[in-house]
């Protein structure tokens, strides 16, 4: 075999592996130069990425892979680790990657002055590594860990200035959310192994009844889940998080809660698809439970963020209106799966919630990456305080504009491609979903222009008198955000073909899910 | 591998189509054709009279323009103060409390246990 | 009946936890309550491994005329078990810390004053 067979065949642990050695190696790096150390760490990301590229190559022509740790032939019944990859993993991947290396570029200037960067780099680098365990992972336990991970070193990054008191509060309450949600999917992990004896995935899916306790490990399992990616009524750690972090780390948080979202889909789709067969009146239960959920969080999320001082926190409720659309085609994929004539609904609804994953999380990076540049200008983050910048800094206001069209799904924008394909989905559900959804588009656009006329536009202020545009490496961050946005609006054929499509045809197919790993068996 | 037929394809959902590079292609046009009808118009101005002077609903420009610009929480104040009621609900729902965060969590697990476990 | 006795105290200590975690006001009695969760959680997963009459499951040092693997208990709970213990340790460790930074900040304890990111 060459170089290239051996390098994919070993690329699903190395793509876990190379941003950890790099977390480790930070702060020794960090003795030598500050600029040894930056240029380290996206050195780290881009082995990283190159791995990512190999492994999406390979899994897009040939099916599933799989990365057996451990022993592989033995008579005992053993339980093995294995990472299982999938088309929709290596998306998720995808979406990692890019939100990384937007974020290390970014931070290369916006943190300068700041103290205490090696331990900054190095958790920067430990949340990229165990959000891509977590979407690159076939077993459930594993699963657990990787979680817990995430959560301990976005805890340490959100309360990242601590001599702002609302960071550690922030810091707070989410640590305390995140810890029992993963104790309680530590619960159902033991259920789990106690009913069947098995911690892969697949194995699972394959021996799966829907028994009592069954039932309480996929409510267990899918509440938490949800209320990692931000479900209201349990959003309200999602602004504060998102509101106090670093603006140039949140986007890295951003990847972590879209995670959470996989671990959703992968739950309900793999894990439970054989049990939902056999009985389809609890399946459309869970899925209305879902649809619900979902309509409430959009309103909520859209209601609150108008009336909201702060820049940051202003996004962070519209990014929790955001994920209100992608769990809106979850319960729509759920609900109309096996019913034979509207399966072509559930699939279109599904290919707009994927293709929403990474439109949103682009979408609202941009305007956190903006918000972060007005705040390192103008040391002011209240809505209140603003006015006029936009006669001094030109380029950032290009980049919100960008970001305004495309956050309130207006053409021809990539937003504006995913939302369509969710509202003509839904409609044909139930026409009052779509109509939800387009009121709440509606109210994006009203929201963004609220910022954009009170922080951009109006008077010259004496107090902004010396405010000038911000350093080349923001804007390089911005500028590449701002190039996919309008490349995946203007091309969204090509995106849907060659990565939307595959994911959701590897997530409907169980079968060969399963049969990659227990087919030799 | 990406032909320049793949480039322009639409995209078909369920029930309609979209394709953007028409799009762009006609709004540049009906951009191109508003701009010429706006050159049939007059170019001249009076200056210093009424026309360069910005509305204010007849209220006077004050001297430092720094005040007169509308702040950030008060843009959309017709909007809140019709739905006051929603808006008081909300408020008293997010009230910041660590322990509340939980106890919602745990109201909605109940809940959906009830309906997926129990019926 | 006196084997179902772990897991009915697996439930009691869940709900004594979080009946700290919602109920109590000061931050470290929460802390503590999630202590306690995590601890009936390992409970749960040990006790879900035991076997009647079983022995430890070291191979090498089994006594005379066990049939393995029939009667040993389960070894990998324990060892679940024990990537949990660690992690809550330090889940623990840094809770504490944010605790000790908040009190030097907001100069109190009291959950209902923590409050300044509200609405």
């Amino acid at each position: 075999m060459n170089l290239l067979d051996v390098l994919i065949q070993h690329s699903p642990p190395l793509i876990v592996a190379v941003p950890l050695l790099g977390a480790f190696l930070t702060p020794l790096v960090g003795r030598i130069n500050e600029k040894v150390r930056n240029i380290f760490a996206l050195v780290m990301i881009s082995i990283t990425g190159f791995f990512i590229a190999l492994l999406a190559s390979d899994v897009f022509t040939n099916g599933p892979r799989v990365y057996v740790f451990g022993a592989q032939n033995l008579t005992l019944p053993v339980v093995r680790v294995l990472f299982e990859v999938d088309s929709l993993s290596i998306f998720m991947a995808i979406v990692t990657f890019i939100l990384a290396f937007v974020a290390l570029v970014y931070s290369w200037s916006f943190m300068k002055e700041n103290d205490g960067l090696d331990k900054y780099y190095t958790l920067v680098l430990l949340v990229v590594a165990s959000t891509l365990g977590m979407e690159l992972t076939g077993d459930i336990f594993n699963f657990f860990v990787f979680l817990e991970i995430s959560c301990i070193s976005s805890c340490a990054l959100i309360a990242f200035w601590v001599h702002k008191g609302e960071s550690l509060e922030a810091a707070f309450k989410y640590i305390v959310i995140s810890s029992i949600g993963a104790l309680f999917v530590l619960f159902a992990v033991g259920i789990f192994y106690a009913q069947y004896n098995a911690l892969n995935i697949a194995t699972l899916a394959n021996v799966i009844q829907f028994t009592f306790l069954d039932k309480v490990a996929l409510v267990l399992l899918v509440v938490v889940l949800g209320m990692k990616a931000g479900l209201v009524p349990m959003h309200m750690w999602l602004p504060d998080s998102y509101g106090e972090a670093p603006p140039s780390v949140t986007i890295v948080i951003i990847g972590a809660t879209q995670a959470s979202l996989y671990g959703v889909f992968r739950m309900c789709f793999t894990l439970y698809s054989g049990a939902f067969q056999n009985i389809t009146i609890s399946e459309s239960t869970i899925g209305l439970i879902i649809i619900m959920l979902a309509l409430l969080t959009i309103l909520i999320g859209v209601l609150m963020a108008l009336i909201q001082t702060d820049f940051r926190r202003l996004i962070g409720f519209v990014a929790v209106a955001e994920i209100g659309y992608i769990f809106l085609t979850i319960g729509v994929g759920l609900v109309t799966l096996h019913d034979p004539d509207m399966i072509e609904v559930g699939k279109t609804a599904m290919q707009g919630g994927i293709f929403h994953i990474i439109n949103d999380c682009l979408d609202v990076g941009l305007l956190f990456l903006v918000a972060g540049a007005i705040y390192y200008a103008t040391r002011e983050t209240s809505l209140n305080e603003m006015s006029g910048l936009a006669r001094n800094m030109r380029c950032t206001t290009i980049f919100f504009l960008i970001g305004l069209l495309a956050v309130s799904g207006i053409p021809p924008m990539n937003g504006f491609a995913s939302k369509l394909l969710i509202y003509q989905s839904t409609y044909q559900l139930n026409p009052i979903i779509s109509i939800i959804a387009i009121l709440a588009s509606i109210m994006l656009l009203a929201i963004f222009v609220k910022v954009f006329y009170s922080a951009f536009l109006g008077p010259k202020i004496s107090k902004f008198e010396n405010v000038k545009e911000v350093s080349k490496s923001m804007l390089i961050g911005m500028g590449v955000v701002s190039c996919i946005i309008i490349i995946f609006g203007l091309f969204p054929n090509i995106v849907i073909h060659y990565l939307v499509e595959p994911a959701v045809n590897a997530l409907l197919n169980n079968a060969q899910y399963i049969s990659v790993v227990l087919g030799g068996v | 591998m990406l032909s320049l037929e793949s480039l322009l394809e639409t995209l078909k959902t369920g029930s309609g189509f979209w394709n953007p590079v028409v799009w762009v292609v006609a709004i540049a046009i009906i951009f191109l054709l508003v701009y010429i009808l706006r050159g049939f118009g007059k170019k001249d101005y009076k200056k210093e009279t009424g026309q360069t002077q910005a509305f204010l609903s007849g209220n006077p420009e004050y001297e430092k323009k720094e005040l007169m610009h509308v702040k950030g929480s008060n843009v959309y104040w017709g909007f809140t103060e019709t739905l006051k009621s929603v808006y008081d609900v909300l408020k008293k729902m997010h009230n910041g409390n660590a322990s509340d965060y939980v106890l919602w969590f745990l109201i909605i697990m109940a809940v959906v246990f009830i309906f997926v476990g129990l019926i | 009946m006196i084997y179902n006795i772990p897991f009915i105290a697996v439930v009691v200590m869940i709900f004594i936890g979080l009946y700290a975690v919602v109920f109590r006001r000061n931050l470290i009695k929460m802390v503590i309550g999630i202590t306690i969760i995590e601890c009936g959680v390992n409970l749960f997963l040990i006790t879900l491994g035991y076997r009647e009459g079983g022995v430890a499951p070291i191979y090498t040092s089994l006594p005379k005329g066990t049939r393995y693997p029939s009667e040993m208990v389960l070894p990998v709970p324990q060892a679940l078990t024990l990537t949990s213990i660690v992690i809550g340790v330090a889940v623990l460790a840094l809770m504490l810390s944010l605790v000790m930074h908040i009190y030097k900040h907001y100069g109190t304890l009291d959950v209902r004053k923590i409050r300044r990111l509200k609405e």
